[in-house]
């Protein structure tokens, strides 16, 4: 077995791996950890493709590598948002849950 | 020389174990802070894993990014999100869902592998595509020739994607402090071996990360690698409170934002009248137009990622 | 001489890799946080700078070995910051129950 079969088989169990964390965990912070897990599986997916197209003296195919590095940065900017988004519902209902909360009366205001 | 093969074997069987073995840990694991920190863990195994595929640059950036400054992002919600998260333990799932989810998953991993098995063989490459036309970039790294000229439109449209994060971030501030310093109230005094720290590293990583820019023309590196180390340097600042964190609505931070992405798509509608298509790059002036990009990128990537860690705006500054 | 320096960097990044062994097990078997600081951080600014040096003859250049060196060094400052800060955060949360 080469090391890019080992590697791909490595990034397949991990994209299984997080997506059970992520359908399981209630908790929507480690469902943010599993989907990150998830996505870095993904990416090294693409880097065992690159690395299979390794030719003319470079020792990858530089185009899904550009990619991934694109890929790494959008993810990290939607993690941002989502822990944003996780932190101000906390704030809000004074809970961290993805189940609709009865809201508190006499909350009408926007704030 | 199949001793060397054997023990790179070795190593890569040894490497991939522990990857897997981080990762379940992190997902198994009762406590959400211990998670996190297995997170960041794994982040830097998996730039390990990257080296073995050939892929310096990657491995940089997913150290510096995947592996840091989600790691920062997500222990500073894990900390804040404390008291909250207790409740929510009683929504687990039961035992058959459990089951279920977990044989799905296993079959989705299962199909992924059997495509990692039939894989064509020889692999289809754009490899000689992209060494044969690198010249007429100017630069010596395939992949930032790649970035900035090849798929130029891609790195352009990422760079658009941050501002836009950045704006969804900035409007979940409560309609009051709009325009406020971003993060909580910082604690009086932080602790005086973090502000050594503070003083010491900056200088040395403002280098650091230039030369990463710098280099990344010929060797491994580039502008997000390079940003990415501004980025955690300007963190280190505020979080030793030894930087103020800017106003949101200060015009010159809002300035340093956009000139990124403004350079990108001015030097890209000048590509009509020099060259002929946008973000097309006239022959003579490659190598100095990827250099400008590159600069204006740095910084625009150093700010961004900084205050998307940062947060919407919680306080308005004192009077 | 080559012969030579090849031995050094096995001798060193042996010795490296020793003492990360022993700082994992001071990790795993020390009782509470302040010891097994104490042992992580000893054992692995030492371990580095061993593996540092055994790496140094096949640097290119003195550049390279610069690079190398600084690497151990910035390691060294943030490895000792992160350890007084979370041995000043043990401290304050008490012993372990």
């Amino acid at each position: 077995m080469s090391e890019t079969t080992l590697f791909g088989l490595g990034a397949s169990a991990l994209v299984g791996l997080g997506l059970y964390g992520f359908v399981i965990h209630p908790e929507p912070l480690r469902k943010l950890l599993a989907f990150n897990l998830l996505v870095s599986g993904v990416f090294l997916l693409f880097g065992v493709i690159a690395r299979r197209g390794a030719a003319v003296g470079m020792g990858g195919d530089p185009i899904p590598q550009a990619l991934v590095i694109t890929g790494i940065v959008v993810a990290f900017a939607g993690s941002a948002l989502a822990v944003g988004l996780l932190l101000r519902l906390g704030q809000k209902t004074g809970r961290a849950t993805l189940r609709d909360v009865p809201s508190p009366p006499g909350d009408g205001t926007t704030s | 020389m199949t001793i060397a093969v054997t023990i790179a074997w070795a190593f890569d069987a040894l490497l991939a174990a522990t990857v897997l073995a981080v990762a379940l840990w992190t997902i198994v694991t009762r406590e959400t802070f211990a998670a996190v920190v297995g997170f960041v863990a794994f982040g830097l195994l998996v730039a390990l894993v990257w080296v073995r595929l050939a892929a310096p640059d990657v491995a940089m950036v997913e150290a510096a990014i995947g592996g840091g400054v989600t790691g920062v992002l997500l222990l500073g919600a894990a900390a804040r999100l404390r008291g909250v998260e207790a409740a929510t333990a009683a929504e687990w799932p039961g035992k058959t869902l459990r089951l279920v989810t977990g044989a799905l998953c296993a079959a989705v991993a299962a199909a992924l592998a059997a495509t990692m098995l039939l894989l064509p063989d020889p692999a289809p490459t754009l490899a000689p595509e992209a060494a044969a036309n690198l010249a007429s970039t100017g630069v010596g790294n395939p992949i930032t020739g790649v970035l900035m000229a090849f798929r130029g439109l891609d790195t352009l449209l990422e760079k658009v994607v941050l501002v836009l994060a950045l704006i969804g971030v900035w409007s979940l501030a409560q309609d009051s402090q709009w325009g406020g310093l971003p993060g909580p109230q910082r604690q009086a005094q932080p602790d005086q071996s973090l502000v050594f720290l503070a003083r010491l590293l900056p200088p040395v990583g403002i280098v650091i990360g230039v030369y990463l820019l710098w280099t990344g023309a010929d060797e491994p590196g580039g502008a997000f690698q390079g940003g990415a180390l501004l980025a955690a340097m300007w963190l280190l600042a505020m979080m030793a409170g030894l930087a103020a964190p800017p106003p949101v609505g200060s015009r010159r931070l809002r300035l340093v934002l956009v000139a990124g992405p403004a350079v990108f798509v001015a030097i890209g509608l000048a590509g009509f009248a020099l060259a002929d298509a946008f973000l097309a790059y006239p022959q003579a002036y490659a190598k100095p137009l990827i250099i400008v990009i590159e600069i204006a990128l740095m910084l625009s990537i150093a700010a961004t990622l900084a205050l998307l860690v940062a947060g919407p705006p919680e306080r308005m500054p004192p009077r | 001489m080559s012969l030579a320096l090849d031995i050094l960097s096995v001798l060193a990044i042996s010795a490296g890799a020793f003492f990360f062994l022993a700082g994992t097990v001071g990790l795993l078997r020390f009782p509470d946080a302040l010891t097994r600081l104490h042992a992580l951080t000893k054992a692995d600014n030492l371990g580095l700078g061993l593996v540092v040096l055994g790496l140094l003859p096949r640097a290119d250049g003195a550049l390279g070995a610069l690079k190398l060196i600084v690497v151990w060094l910035l390691v060294l400052v943030a490895g000792a910051t992160v350890s007084q800060l979370i041995a000043r955060v043990a401290q304050r949360a008490g012993p372990a129950p």
